[in-house]
């Protein structure tokens, strides 16, 4: 029994298996998202009330939060795709590196924009250089860096074993993210959710926090499975079985 | 309504916020569908002009 299902996942790990499994699983983790973001923003906006010191504008943390969660939480697991990858030449952990690297950097996108319109009203500014919003845009631009350098290397191999090393070592910028309003005292607020406290906010604020954090968790799945997809399709296109799917496209256009 | 998007004036900075998050995810989905097809179609091509 064990035999057979370690034969399994090593069958799946294979781009050709693969393939045809993130097809069926992508669209469902796009409902999910649907349906989670629905349920969340409908709290948001309805169930959670008005904050008595930000009034209206601290909604824009049901996107902020959970977009910076997947930010940094999409660059740990891309790391750790391409560490596998880099370790034991498996294609499709590599694969699954690239393809999670445009989400992350749209999540931590998102988190700066989002944040710079919730600074306006609550700070009076859009931007300024405290600890974790620099420690943010570096993360940015961390993703931009191993994006880039994988366009630049037209070997595959080599493409991803530089831009792996290229992400290990900016984990180094996860930490500091995550403890730079412990570390140093400037302006972005401390933390109101932790592993081990409970929140220190309404309960229906949180909630809806929560639930948008899955959704967008979901959409990362999702997202990341039609890019591999295609990633597959463009690096196996020597492969027999992508060239009989064009074969099959052939006869039917 | 009126009252809703207003957000108590906070209305352009919340839908600033909300208004691009969707936009971009809805345009990242839009992309990868559109090359989805062009790759398809590309294969097609190739496969059309191998059996010549």
């Amino acid at each position: 029994m064990q035999m057979l299902t370690k034969a399994f996942w090593l069958q799946l790990s294979t781009p050709k298996a693969f393939y045809p499994v993130a097809g069926t699983l992508a669209p469902c983790f796009m409902m999910l998202a649907v349906i989670l973001c629905v349920i969340g923003l409908y709290i948001g906006f309805f169930v959670a009330p008005v904050d008595y010191q930000q009034g209206n504008s601290y909604r824009i943390m049901f996107i902020h939060v959970p977009a910076a969660w997947m930010g940094m939480f999409i660059y740990l697991v891309m790391c750790a795709y391409a560490t596998i990858g880099l370790i034991w030449n498996t294609r499709l952990s590599s694969m699954m590196a690239s393809a999670l690297a445009p989400t992350g950097a749209l999540f931590t996108f998102i988190a700066l924009w989002s944040g710079a319109f919730w600074g306006k009203p609550t700070w009076g500014t859009y931007w300024v250089w405290d600890a974790r919003l620099t420690s943010f845009l570096i993360l940015l631009f961390l993703y931009i860096g191993y994006m880039s350098l994988q366009a630049a290397i037209d070997d595959q191999q080599k493409a991803a074993k530089a831009s792996a090393l290229l992400a290990l070592v900016g984990v180094v910028n996860i930490p500091i993210i995550y403890f730079s309003v412990k570390w140093w005292n400037t302006l972005h607020q401390g933390m109101s959710v932790t592993v081990t406290d409970a929140p220190t906010m309404a309960p229906s604020m949180a909630w809806s926090m929560f639930i948008m954090a899955f959704a967008f968790w979901m959409y990362a799945i999702g997202i990341a499975l039609m890019r591999v997809r295609t990633i597959i399709l463009e690096r196996e296109r020597h492969a027999a079985w992508v060239q009989d799917l064009g074969n099959k496209g052939a006869n039917h256009g | 309504m009126a009252e809703f998007f207003a957000m108590g004036g906070h209305g352009f900075y919340i839908w600033s916020s909300y208004g691009v998050t969707f936009l971009f995810l809805a345009i990242e989905v839009f992309l990868l569908m559109r090359k989805k097809k062009t790759m398809m179609q590309r294969l097609a091509r190739i496969a059309r002009m191998n059996k010549k």
